[in-house]
Parts: C-alpha cells; structure tokens; sequence
C-alpha cells in the first residue's frame, strides 16, 4: 500500500468523513416479481450472446481450423494472446461483424479480429486476419472493421500491430472493397498519417500478404516476418506466371530469406509465430513509449453492489421503466457518484465519478428529453470539457419530448444546444446503449455519428430512428388519411396486416446484432462488464493527448 | 603473553585465530563471541565474501583459493596470527587441525595451538603406532600386522595368519582412500596393488596394514576431553555407522541399542586411550564394533569432530568453549560424574552432491536456501547464506541439522519434519536422501552399519515419481500468480497505476480465456489448459482430469508460500521460482517443474543449455567416448572428467545426435561448460511453444 502511494504522483485520494458516507444506489429488492423476470429475460440475452460469440471464436471452422494448426501456424486468437502481456486483459470489438450480413456466407468476426491490449505495458490496437475465415479475405465488412481498429487507433493515439495473413481483396465484392475513399486503400492512408503522427505502425506477417495486403508491412514502421509462413509480394506466383511466364515458387517470390536478406522489405526474421509474437513484443518494448495521464487517479474501489443486479434492475423489455441511478451505482467506483443538477431537468441524470480511478462525467437518461433536461446536459458537457473530464454516456432514450407546449418552448433549439455540445466536445466520449436509443435522443446522446471514441451495446438494446410500433402506427394512420380522403376504408384487419411487417422489420434491424453485424457500434457488451469495459476504454482514451474543445453558436 | 606452561597457570585467550572456514569457522566465533573472546578470520580469494569472514571481527587474506595455498599454507596463517596480536589459533577440523608441524610452530612462535600436544597429534597420526600404544595401554585392538616389512610376500602371509575377509589399509590413509578389502588369498594381490597406487597418488606413502575386516561393522566413536592437569572425561558415544563414500553422512548420540554396560566400557576405554598419549584437548577414539558388540580401537582424531554437536547436544555442554578454556590452562568444567547422557541426538550433513550420480560432489550458487527456524533443540551449523555459493575448492558441506529430542524416534521425527524444511535451489542436495534414509524402518529400528546404504540401496533411491497432476497444477498456478505480481508491480510503477489493463484477470469479452501452457515435468512434456474463471478461479486440465485451482502467494519469513486449492484440497507448499523452472517443497516431498526454453530463446543462450551435456564442476577430460555425428542413447557415456581428485562419467542426457564436441581430450572444462551440442531427434519440427514468461517485459 505504501509502495502505490509512493509511486503516485498525485493524491491518493482525498478523504474525509462524509465521502464515506453519500453513496448511491439501493439494494436490489430480489423478491419482487419483476426483478426476478428482468433477471431471468437478461439471463437468456446474455448467455445467447456468450454462446454466440463462442461459436464465432471458432473462426473458420474445425476444418480450416485444422488446416491452419498443421502448418504450424497459431490460430489469430492465440497469437493475440500470446502477443499480449500474458493473462492480462483483451478488449475486443465488432465481435459480430458481418453476422448474417452476407446471405449465404458466414464470415465470424468479419474475418479479422480487432481490439485493444497491452503489449509490452503500452497499449494497442491489434488487428489479427484470421486464415480460417476465408483465406482472411477482406469483405466489405472486413475492410470497415480494419478501418475502424484504425480509427480507434489514431483518435486514441495507440500503437499498431497488424498481424497479418490474408489472401487479399474478396474478388467478387470488389467494387465494395476497392474503389471508395473508406476502402481497402485507406488503410495505408491510414498508416502513413498515423505513422506521420507518432503513432507507431508494426507489421508481423504470419502468412501471406499479397498484393495491396503487400503494402500493410511495406508501409510499416517496423516489421517482421515468420519463415516458410509469410510472403509478401505485389503479385503471386499464378500472376507472375500469366504475366511473364516466370515460374516461381511463393517462397522464392516473397519469402523471409528474400525479405530480410535482399529486398530489406521486412526487418526481423523470426523462425516461428512464437518467435514472430515475441520479436512484436520487442519492437512494442523499443518504441519508447509513455503513457502520459492528463486527468488525476484515485485508488480503484468496487461498487457496492454486484453488477449482475444490472440484469433484474434492466431487464430485457424496453418498456419497463428504471432508475438510471441504480445502473451507475453498479458501474462507478464505491457507487459514488456526486450529482449535478439533481433537481432540475431531472429526466438527465448528470454527475462527476470515477471508474477505475479515472475521474467521469456520466450522462443518463431517466425519461424522455425536456428543454430543462437538454440544458442542464448542455451545461454539463460544458464542466466536463472545461476540466478535462472523460464524458460517459448511458443511453435509454426514446428522444425529445414532443408536443404544441415543447415546440413553443423552444425545445428543438434546446436540444440543438446539447447536440452541438456532444458534436464540439473533445473530451474522450464513450456510449453505452443500454436500452432504446431513438430519434435525435441518439444525437443528443452521443449517438455513432458523434463520434464517441467507443460505443458499445446491451443485448437487450434497440437502435432506429423510432420504436417499430410508433413507426408503423405513424405509417398507418398516414395510409388511413389518405384512404379516408379518397373515401376509402382502412380495416382494422388491413391496418394489423399493413402494421405486423412494418414492426417486424424494425425489431430485425434494431437489434444490437443487427447494429454490430454493420459496424454501427463496437460491439455487444454482458451488461456485468459494463464497468470493465467502461475502464478498459477509459484507459486506452487516456493515451490521446487533449485537444481544447471549441464550442459552436448556441442557439439562444 | 606467554607460551603454554605445564605448571597450569592459567593464560588470557582473549583474541583467537580460526585458521579454518565455512561452518566450523562461524561455529568457532559463535563460542568465541559468547565468551567474549575476539575473533579472527583468515580467507582465500574464493572466500572473499563468505559467512565466516562477515561473522569475524577481523579478517585477513591469505592466498589464491587452492587450500595448499591458502587454508593449508601454514607460515601464512602464523604471519597473520602474529600481526592480529592473536592469543591462541583454533584450527577447527581438517586442514591444519592434525598437523604436528603446525602445532610445533604455534608453540614456536609463543601463539597457543588449541589442540592436543603436537607429540599426541604425531603419534596418533599413524595407524600403526597408535595401535601399539593402544594396546600397551590395555585398549581392545583388532588383529593386524603393522609391521615394516611391506613385502607382498609378507602381506600375504600375514593376511592368512589374520584369516580373510582382511583390509588393506593404508598406514597414513584417511578418508577411505587407499583402503581395499580383500576376501580370499586370490584376489589379495590385486587389491594390494591398487591400494598402494591409490594412497602413493593420496599420501605419497604406500606403507600398508593388514586388518582383520569386520563384517558389517558399527562405527561407533568416543568423544574425550583432556585438561593439562590430568584429567580426562569421556562424553558418551556417536555412531557414524551410515556412510557413503566411506565419509560419514548421519551421525547420533548416544549409540542406539547401546547397553549403559557397553557406554561405560567405550567411555572408560576411550578415556585409558587418551591418557595413554597425555591428551589435552578435544579428541575423538574411534572403534569399529560387531553385532555383539565386542568393539576394537581404530584411530583417535585429534580435533573437534564435525559431529560433536550431536554429542553436545546430549550432554548440554559447549565443546568449543571447554577447549579455549582447557587451552588457557583451566581445569575441565566437569568431572565424569558430573557429565549426565540426556534424550538423544541427530546430525544430518547436508552436502552439495547428487545421490542418484553416485554422490558425486557438486558445487555452485545457493540460488534459494531457506531452512528450519533454528532453536534450542534445532541447529543449523552452516556457513553459507542464500546467495553464497559452494565451492568447488572445498568441502561441499552445506549444513549440518542437528536436532535433539527426549529419545531416539522424537529425534528422528524432529529430523525429519526439519528436513523437509531445508530447501534449496541451485544445486543438487542429499537432502531427499537424507529424508528416504532417515525414514527407512531399519534405520527408525536402529539397525545400522557401515555398510547400510548398499545393504538397503533399492529401498534408498526409489524410482522418481513424477509430481501428480495436483502438483503439476500447483506449478502452473504459481507461474501464473508470479505473472500476475510482475504485472501488478509494473503498472504501479508506471504512469497510470490504476489501469485495468494491469489486471491479469484474462478477461476476453464475451468468451472464456483459455490458455495453453506447456510445462516440462521430469523427461515429459505435459500440456496444461488453463480456462481463466469469472471468479478468479482455474480451472486446469491435464489430459482427461480436470482440476479446480485457486490461491495466492503469501512470504513468510523470507520465504513465498503457495496458500492453494487443487480440488477442494487446501496446501502451502513453499514455492520457489527461478529462471524457468517452479522448485515446490511441501511436508510430502520436493518437486520441479519447469517452463521449457522456446528454441528461439535458447539459441541466445548457447548450446549448453539445450540439453547438451554440462560439466558437474571444474576439471580436466580425461577421456572423449563421442564424435560429431554420433548417435547416442540417454545414459550413453559421452565424456570421462577429472575433477576434485575423481573420476567422473558424463553421460548423454537424452538420446539424440551429437552434433558438436567442444572439449578434446586434456583440455580443462569450467564447470557447467557445454561439453558437447546434442540435438535431440525431431528438434528441428516444433518450436517450443510454451507460455512466454512475462518476465519478458
């Protein structure tokens, strides 16, 4: 204990009687019916989403898995573990990338493995293909996914590691994977302006890395490469043949021998993944790299509560009403949480803790969105900014109020006051979903199109532009006007048939699965490690340095 | 300052010179600080940072490490006892401790030899004259012939006349060197022979003595003290009869199934003994005795014996403060009557050697040493700290145990449990020996002899049981928590110590952690797959068996302890990690298991450590048995080594292809010098996967 508080450069914590004492939260009453059904609706949520994503850890399948081991090559995921400080943690995205997205073709995890881990003490972002899918062909999907593990990468400021083994660009697809300004070629535009910032680039080539996938080491700042494993040229041995009638073995074409001993395309030369991993884990050592902390820690402390109390609190149906409170209390430090504005605009529940020492600025919805509401958050991302403090955001929002009184009031300048707030503030910003998220209460939360740094979803949470059953109803009663101003009828039968598709097609495609199958967030999250993965990201956020907000007009 | 007088007076001793080192050395100035008595040490180069020189409140150099050199250079000794202004030298045991000359000088230089009178020491010194004085004095000796005519034709008959099984002694011999034992006139000739080439090579003398060979004999041995005035006591008996290497291993007091009828004879025959020779000092009557416990005088040691304490122990005395006080001239402390025999006592000699490679003597670092807490009854006589190392210059005593108890089996399970508490890594000990020996029936009942280890050998060196999979899951755990510690260690050190990347959880969103981790336990490779539980718990299988693994590691007294749950079963085995291998010491036994060394890591650190053959210690290759290109077998000789005045055979520690010798025939290997490259079949496929050690970082 001695030992942390020396090694501190800050205050360990401040203490005094009555911190001791204001805590948030209640005890969960387990008796009661409707906790027990939340808790067993979420149970069923959580574990299909845990035996889903197991099947996806599976890759390829058995056969490719196979194949894959009998070439003496690690599967992605061992090769990420074994790459990472051993047993520490693995923060990893879009595990459902391109899930049913592509008709008759499966690609688990979009074929390539992305996320955050501490390689070395310095984290980073890895981006592993994954041999067994595909060949580690780069779909659509895929392509975005890289793309966005680089986007995390450089808001971030977090080193690379590519570890690569992929056959290139999916032929048939690749109109959706070339040509456009986020396709495959931004990738290396990517690399080069990250390299260009200081944000370190390291290639491991595990395999092959043909053509385009040949500039992934070739752009590297460093890169290494396993032998008899990788190869690395523009065009294969089938192209060279057909071009030249040379004929050449793929070893001979763009081997480790040739890499690190002729062309100088590679630098290290490693005789094994293990070998590869471990030189990766050198190169990480040598970047001489330090985390600098722009905000003040405080020792960790557990919430009081346990957060699987999340599940019966929540519960799976969306139209059950709880406590935002009584969520933070099972995801901030010692369920402490010092609220701002706590009387007023209380439909916004705002306040200052830390999670995992790290200080936050929580917004969460408790309703529907008022005028009162939208300044009060205004006014908070305001503090936040102002103090550097890392904005989380809990997302259950059916949208703005709406209304003859709501517009007179100014509501839709109110809530452009909020948007703009969330859109300006440069603060890390992070979105949990952890119900609805509808309308302009996604902007005003910080939905994907402002950029949080990361966004994450429940299981049990839904995303449209409105509920399906608003929707439909919306679609209904505009049919039934204009049938009744051409005096036709609308039978309740003909409404209920119009309506069922209309709702149906909304469940479908509010899903988190849904959302994350198209990289519309960083993935489906067990509502217990909310507050893990709140403080992984937290801590990856923290590497990027501040950057001043600057505010827009605010419309008065 | 004046020369010991025989009138009596009584000197001031109040500075002594230990011209010794190692555990005696500290036993030595332990005493002499007690008594308030300065102490000096003298020390060889190898020896610069030793525990005797740290204990002594003066220490000199005094040479190279080579003993000749060094401990045994006797002007150098004298030179330094002058310049410390030292009153008396306490020469310990061995070195200059029976040296006539060296006592003669002392008196010479008016500086005080705390021993016997040089006259004693010369006439004890040779087996032959001090069996004719022995036997003047009406001491019990064995049938032999002493005589001068070294004749083989002599010999023969003299050998006849005592009537075969006869030994062949060596008249100047120590040590078990230059001793033969001849069973029938056939083979006398031939074992004749090599006795005298073994002590001409040992003694540069080949005058021999024939004896009668006794059987399966006990080695029981007489402690006595003398005082200038006459007086001389007995301190009861030792047997020494357990031995390896004709060098004592375990030693007790008194003698079991001893008759007081029988301890008073030995007492009073060993006591007639030293008063034969005018005996001052701290000596030791040595006596063979057979199964019906007739005994005959063997030699008398002329200084404190490594084992006294046992007879300490039992008597509750200090023998190395009755020999400063009866060197200044004082009178015994206690007269015979007053000298009462209480419970019993143990000595266990813990040496750096490998029982399983015919005891072949070790050397090297203590890398972890961590022993039993010492307290009146439990003493720990060594002269080495964690960190020291054993050197190969000298005697590979580690330790001595000694242990006291109200009767023989309290002793000897307060030995046991004290053994199991005596953990080293770094080298080979005969601490698993000590514990298989010290366990066997025969021995709880008493039933020793000379010859016990042979006798009860297979029962001694049970086939190794590889650890059990608890044990092989206790390894994995350690290695995990000692992960999870130098991950803690590093992010509180760093910028950002509260980051949960810095936990070693193994959480993975949605999935299950689940590692791989290769261990290499014995000659297998076994793998263990780890699954990383929400709870914090393991769960570890090896092959079908599946177990339950939680704990944390907490230090005691210097020592880490694996606080552990394998299937519900709770256990705090010490644990010791170093480099790459996990050292487990529990109440049931030691066990090792250790990481493999990737290939790829191994290439940095030489051949040698692949699995090539090492050199034991620093010596000379005497024979090469191998050449590149030589298929080899597990055990096959590959190399003949001399090092410390014996042969040693360095065998293939696995099968494989040699493909490099690096040492020629004549040439001088460091020890743990790769002596050959050795690549096993199948190397080249598999890369050592392994988990990589996070030390690493």
């Amino acid at each position: 204990w001695l030992l942390r508080c020396r090694s501190l450069p800050v205050a360990c914590s401040r203490p005094y009687y009555a911190d001791k004492v204001a805590r948030l939260g209640s005890e969960a009453d387990k008796q009661s019916s409707i906790y027990q059904e939340n808790y067993e609706q979420m149970q069923v949520l959580v574990d299909e989403l845990k035996s889903r994503t197991e099947k996806i850890k599976l890759g390829g399948g058995e056969k490719a898995r196979r194949l894959h081991i009998s070439r003496g090559k690690l599967l992605p995921r061992e090769r990420i573990d074994r790459l990472l400080d051993p047993g520490t943690p693995f923060l990893e995205f879009s595990q459902f990338a391109a899930y049913q997205l592509y008709k008759n073709e499966e690609v688990p995890a979009g074929g390539i493995i992305a996320g955050i881990g501490r390689v070395s003490g310095v984290e980073c972002v890895i981006v592993a293909n994954d041999a067994t899918v595909k060949g580690g062909a780069y779909y659509p999907m895929t392509v975005k996914k890289h793309l966005r593990a680089q986007e995390i990468a450089q808001q971030n400021h977090l080193p690379c590691i590519y570890l690569v083994d992929s056959g290139g660009a999916n032929l048939p697809r690749q109109a959706d994977v070339f040509p456009d300004r986020d396709h495959f070629g931004r990738i290396f535009y990517n690399q080069a302006k990250m390299s260009s910032e200081g944000i370190a680039q390291i290639a491991v080539v595990m395999g092959s890395c043909t053509a385009g996938g040949a500039y992934v080491p070739a752009m590297a700042d460093e890169s290494i490469i396993v032998r008899k494993q990788g190869t690395i040229f523009l065009g294969g041995p089938p192209l060279v043949k057909a071009a030249t009638g040379e004929v050449v073995s793929a070893e001979d074409l763009g081997g480790a021998d040739l890499h690190c001993k002729k062309s100088g395309v590679t630098d290290h030369y490693a005789l094994e993944d293990n070998h590869a991993l471990h030189l990766a884990r050198k190169a990480v050592r040598n970047l001489n790299y330090r985390k600098n902390l722009e905000v003040t820690t405080e020792p960790v402390e557990a919430p009081l509560f346990p957060p699987d109390e999340l599940y019966g609190i929540v519960g799976a149906n969306l139209k059950r009403n709880f406590d935002i409170k009584e969520v933070i209390a099972r995801v901030v430090d010692g369920s402490r949480f010092d609220e701002f504005k706590a009387f007023y605009g209380d439909t916004l529940v705002t306040g200052f803790a830390r999670i995992f020492g790290y200080p936050v600025g929580i917004i969460g919805n408790n309703g529907v969105l008022f005028s009162e509401s939208a300044k009060k958050g205004t006014h908070f991302i305001e503090l936040c900014c102002q103090r550097n403090i890392p904005l989380i955001f809990l997302q259950n929002i059916t949208g703005f109020m709406v209304g003859r009184e709501y517009e007179a009031g100014g509501i839709a300048k109110d809530g452009a006051k909020m948007v703009t707030a969330v859109a300006c503030a440069n603060v890390p910003k992070i979105t949990v979903i952890i119900g609805g998220s509808y309308g302009a209460g996604n902007y005003g939360m910080c939905g994907r199109a402002y950029s949080p740094r990361f966004l994450y979803m429940w299981p049990n949470s839904r995303i449209s532009v409105m509920g399906g059953e608003q929707a439909a109803t919306v679609l209904a009663t505009i049919t039934k006007d204009q049938r009744a101003r051409e005096g036709k009828e609308f039978s309740a039968e003909q409404e209920a048939a119009m309506k069922e598709p209309i709702i149906r097609r909304f469940e479908e495609e509010g899903s988190p699965y849904y959302s994350s199958a198209r990289l519309w967030d960083d993935g489906i999250i067990d509502p217990a490690d909310t507050r893990l993965v709140l403080g992984l990201s937290l801590s990856a956020a923290l590497n990027a340095p501040t950057k001043k907000t600057q505010f827009g007009v605010f419309r008065m | 300052r004046g020369v010991r007088l025989v009138s009596g007076d009584v000197h001031r001793i109040e500075k002594v010179l230990i011209a010794n080192r190692g555990e005696i050395a500290c036993r030595v100035m332990r005493t002499a600080k007690k008594m308030g008595v300065r102490s000096v040490a003298v020390y060889s180069d190898a020896d610069r940072d030793s525990m005797h020189v740290a204990m002594a409140d003066e220490a000199y150099h005094i040479g190279p490490p080579p003993s000749q050199q060094s401990y045994l250079a006797m002007e150098k000794v004298l030179e330094v006892a002058k310049k410390s202004g030292s009153h008396a030298v306490h020469p310990g045991y061995g070195f200059l401790s029976e040296n006539t000359e060296f006592a003669e000088a002392c008196k010479q230089e008016g500086i005080i030899f705390i021993g016997p009178p040089s006259s004693a020491i010369r006439d004890m010194g040779i087996k032959s004259t001090s069996k004719h004085i022995m036997s003047a004095a009406g001491v019990p000796i064995i049938g032999g012939y002493h005589g001068e005519d070294q004749s083989n034709e002599r010999l023969q008959a003299e050998a006849a006349q005592i009537g075969y099984p006869v030994m062949i002694k060596a008249v100047r011999g120590g040590g078990g060197k230059g001793m033969r034992i001849a069973r029938s006139d056939s083979d006398f000739l031939e074992q004749l022979e090599s006795a005298r080439r073994e002590a001409r090579k040992s003694f540069n003398d080949d005058v021999m003595l024939i004896e009668k060979f006794v059987e399966d004999p006990r080695h029981v041995e007489v402690q006595v003290f003398g005082d200038m005035h006459g007086n001389a006591v007995y301190l009861f008996e030792r047997d020494c009869s357990v031995q390896r290497r004709h060098q004592k291993i375990i030693e007790e007091a008194p003698g079991p199934g001893i008759s007081p009828e029988v301890r008073r004879k030995l007492g009073e025959a060993a006591v007639k003994a030293a008063k034969a020779v005018n005996y001052v000092g701290a000596g030791t009557v040595e006596f063979i005795m057979d199964a019906k416990h007739n005994f005959y005088f063997m030699e008398m040691n002329t200084r404190l014996q490594v084992e006294h304490p046992v007879s300490e122990m039992i008597t509750g005395t200090d023998l190395v403060e009755w020999q400063l006080r009866v060197a200044a001239g004082e009178r015994l402390p206690l007269l015979q009557d007053d000298i009462i025999l209480r419970g019993h006592s143990f000595e266990a000699r813990i040496y750096a050697e490998d029982p399983n490679n015919d005891f072949l003597p070790g050397a090297g670092p203590l890398l972890h040493l961590s022993t039993p807490p010492p307290e009146e009854q439990t003493r720990i006589e060594t002269g080495v700290r964690e960190g020291d190392e054993v050197s190969a210059h000298y005697d590979p005593m580690i330790a001595k145990l000694v242990v006291w108890g109200e009767d023989r089996s309290a002793a000897l399970k307060k030995l046991r449990y004290c053994l199991r508490q005596y953990n080293i890594v770094g080298l080979n000990t005969n601490i698993d020996f000590l514990l298989s020996l010290s366990g066997h029936p025969e021995f709880e009942a008493g039933n020793v002899s000379t010859s016990f280890i042979p006798q009860h050998y297979a029962d001694l060196f049970p086939a190794p049981r590889p650890p059990c999979g608890a044990t092989v899951c206790q390894a994995a755990l350690g290695l995990l928590l000692q992960e999870k510690t130098h991950v803690q260690e590093f992010t509180e050190a760093s910028t950002d110590p509260f980051s949960p990347f810095g936990s070693s959880s193994g959480w993975r969103n949605n999935v299950v952690f689940i590692r791989n981790m290769t261990l290499q336990v014995g000659d297998k490779k076994v793998d263990v797959v780890i699954k990383y539980n929400s709870d914090g718990s393991y769960s570890m299988q090896i092959g079908e068996d599946v177990y339950h693994v939680t704990g944390t590691v907490e230090l005691e007294g210097g020592a880490s302890y694996l606080h552990c749950s394998v299937n519900g079963v709770k256990s705090r085995p010490k644990l010791v990690i170093l480099d790459n291998t996990v050292h487990l010491f529990s109440t049931e036994g030691s066990s090792q298991v250790s990481v493999p060394v990737p290939k790829y890591l191994a290439g940095a650190r030489g051949s040698g450590a692949q699995g090539g053959a090492v050199a034991p210690m620093t010596g000379t290759i005497e024979k090469v048995l191998v050449k590149a290109g030589d298929k080899v077998a597990a055990g096959d000789p590959l190399m003949v080594m001399i090092a410390m005045k014996m042969e040693h055979t360095i065998r293939a520690p696995k099968s494989g292809v040699i493909k490099k010798v690096f040492f020629s025939e004549g040439s001088q290997a460091n020890r743990h010098a790769a002596l050959v490259e050795l690549q096993e079949e199948g190397e080249e496929e598999n890369g050592g996967g392994g988990g990589e050690a996070v030390s690493s970082q």
